[in-house]
């Protein structure tokens, strides 16, 4: 954990708003995990003036890549970002996702830019593991494939695969998936993290997630992105510290 | 040896340098102490405790602002048994100053905490949060009345040997005013400020974007309405007042020790670069050898007006 200043390498507009920033950066690309997350400060100025969490989007060699789309006054100064300018980034932060425990297939649910942390965690699984990956939008426009693998897609409004939400679309493939012991990761709005905990206790699945809230700090000190345990319901976690990365059955969502 | 004297002093609290981290942006002192050396700092002052722990607001929490951020924790806290049990014994690890920060509904829960705590000889001082923009009770009920300040102090003092300081509010007409109904009962400092009330919406939803509604204001947004309060504070009444608002860098710490503040608090810059306080410190030096100030106190009050 720690506070650097590395060089942007490329800058890549992948689609529709949806950027792609490659950092050299051996110290940080070495060490994460995926899920975990790094904290931007995107200008040295006093606006904006919190730093910006990303979740790491991958990691190779003395790279790592951050995806994101232009959301605010933070990613739009991100986004215009060139081949040698330096980046102040706090990292790594939070906990990662669990890829050792015991399962054969790992089934990726996404929505929307919830894809970022998923290149990483498809290219981390090793090669004996089968994967399946949900991604889902409002539109077309929102379905961002990079880094995935055997993809299955749902939108809002039909204009690319399955016409409703990704977990209808799980649900509907479930039983098609052939798999001994199979472990859910999902990312995306809380909506669909919420239809994706009632799936996974009603078929009683494994399911990780990862969740987001604002922030200032990115590392405990400043309490500000609490999420409802149902742990320990006399006390919050902390998206920063205790996740970003729960088990769906551990928060109140 | 340093060639400056950076020492301060706080009624009778003798800090190493006057650059403090201030409650609420340093936790218990675990995580920022990856990032700063804790022995080089003046001290430190911990998140408020209440009697019992206190859960904090639902999210959001935290909304960025310009130049500055809202939030709206709602003083979450481990509550005095627990900082005594867990938290202190990492604290005692260090060779710095602790302050401990108590919030509370009732001057009697004021009172519990501090007895208790004062027993802790690891606590140098306490600050009292007569402030705090978002609780129901306490908070600023409290810091918005003087005669309610000048009982918690005077019950306060009477609960410990130890100095006390005030944190106040600047959601106040007259800042003076409580600082010398502070001085009156006995304390023995002032912080000031503690963040501004504010509030922010969605235009979509048209909701607040803050749970609370309400959040405290805190950044470089705030800077000179802390130091326009501190600076009252200084011309007004004669007691040691702990500058805190906004401060970015040693700049800010110069221009509020010339306002009238015997030392300063960091807040919001931890949560940016949790390293700052030493570089500000190293900052704060290089400065006083190239103006020939031999002592940093020569700095305060030090106003040409």
């Amino acid at each position: 954990l720690f506070i650097t200043k590395a060089p942007v390498e490329k800058s890549i507009e992948l689609d529709h708003n949806i950027y792609l920033l490659k950092i050299f950066c051996p110290e940080i690309s070495h060490i994460i995990k995926p899920g975990q997350f790094l904290n931007i400060r995107v200008s040295e100025s006093m606006y904006p003036l919190l730093r910006r969490p990303f979740s790491v989007c991958d990691a190779e060699n003395d790279y790592f890549y951050l995806m994101f789309n232009i959301f605010g006054e933070g990613t739009r100064i991100l986004s215009r970002k060139h081949k040698g300018d330096l980046i102040d980034i706090l990292g790594p932060l939070g906990n990662g996702f669990n890829l050792n425990d015991n399962f054969d297939t790992a089934v990726i649910v996404a929505g929307g830019l919830g894809a970022a942390p998923f290149p990483y965690l498809t290219r981390s699984l090793d090669n004996e593991k089968k994967i399946y990956t949900f991604i889902g939008g409002r539109t077309h426009q929102d379905i961002i494939k990079y880094g995935m693998k055997n993809i299955h897609v749902s939108t809002d409004n039909g204009s690319e695969g399955f016409k409703g939400t990704i977990v209808q679309l799980l649900e509907k493939e479930f039983s098609s998936i052939e798999s001994k012991k199979l472990k859910i990761f999902a990312c995306g709005p809380n909506p669909m993290l919420s239809a994706l905990k009632t799936f996974c206790i009603k078929n009683s699945v494994e399911c990780e997630v990862s969740a987001e809230c604002a922030m200032a700090c990115g590392f405990g000190i400043c309490q500000g992105c609490p999420i409802e345990s149902t742990v320990h319901p006399e006390t919050y976690y902390l998206v920063c510290k205790d996740g970003p990365i729960f088990n769906v059955k551990d928060i109140a969502i | 040896m340093s060639k400056v004297d950076l020492s301060v002093n706080i009624g009778s609290l003798k800090l190493r340098n006057p650059i403090l981290l201030a409650s609420g942006t340093v936790g218990y002192g675990n995580e920022i102490s990856e990032f700063t050396d804790l022995n080089g700092l003046g001290a430190i002052i911990t998140k408020s405790l209440s009697l019992k722990p206190r859960k904090g607001n639902p999210p959001q929490r935290i909304v960025e602002t310009a130049a500055g951020m809202l939030n709206a924790i709602g003083l979450a806290n481990v509550g005095v048994e627990v900082f005594l049990k867990e938290k202190i014994p990492f604290l005692k690890k260090f060779d710095v100053p602790l302050i401990c920060n108590i919030a509370a509904s009732t001057v009697e829960e004021y009172v519990e905490c501090t007895k208790i705590l004062t027993e802790e000889e690891t606590i140098k001082a306490f600050e009292i949060n007569v402030s705090c923009p978002n609780v129901r009770e306490g908070g600023l009920q409290f810091g918005n009345d003087v005669s309610k300040v000048k009982e918690i102090t005077q019950k306060v003092k009477e609960a410990t040997d130890k100095p006390v300081i005030i944190k106040l509010s600047p959601n106040v007409s007259y800042i003076s005013e409580f600082a010398k109904a502070v001085k009156e009962e006995g304390g023995d400092a002032v912080s000031a400020i503690n963040t501004l009330v504010g509030t922010s919406f969605d235009i979509v939803t048209r909701k607040p974007k803050i749970f609370n509604v309400n959040g405290g204001l805190s950044g470089p947004a705030i800077k000179p309405v802390a130091l326009a309060k501190v600076l009252e504070i200084s011309r007004n009444v004669d007691i040691p007042v702990i500058g805190i608002g906004g401060i970015m860098n040693w700049k800010d710490v110069i221009e509020f020790m010339i306002a009238g503040a015997s030392a300063i608090q960091l807040g919001t810059i931890n949560f940016i670069d949790p390293s700052a306080a030493g570089k500000i410190i190293k900052e704060l030096e290089e400065y006083c050898v190239k103006y020939n100030i031999d002592k940093i106190t020569d700095l305060t009050a030090s106003y040409k007006l």
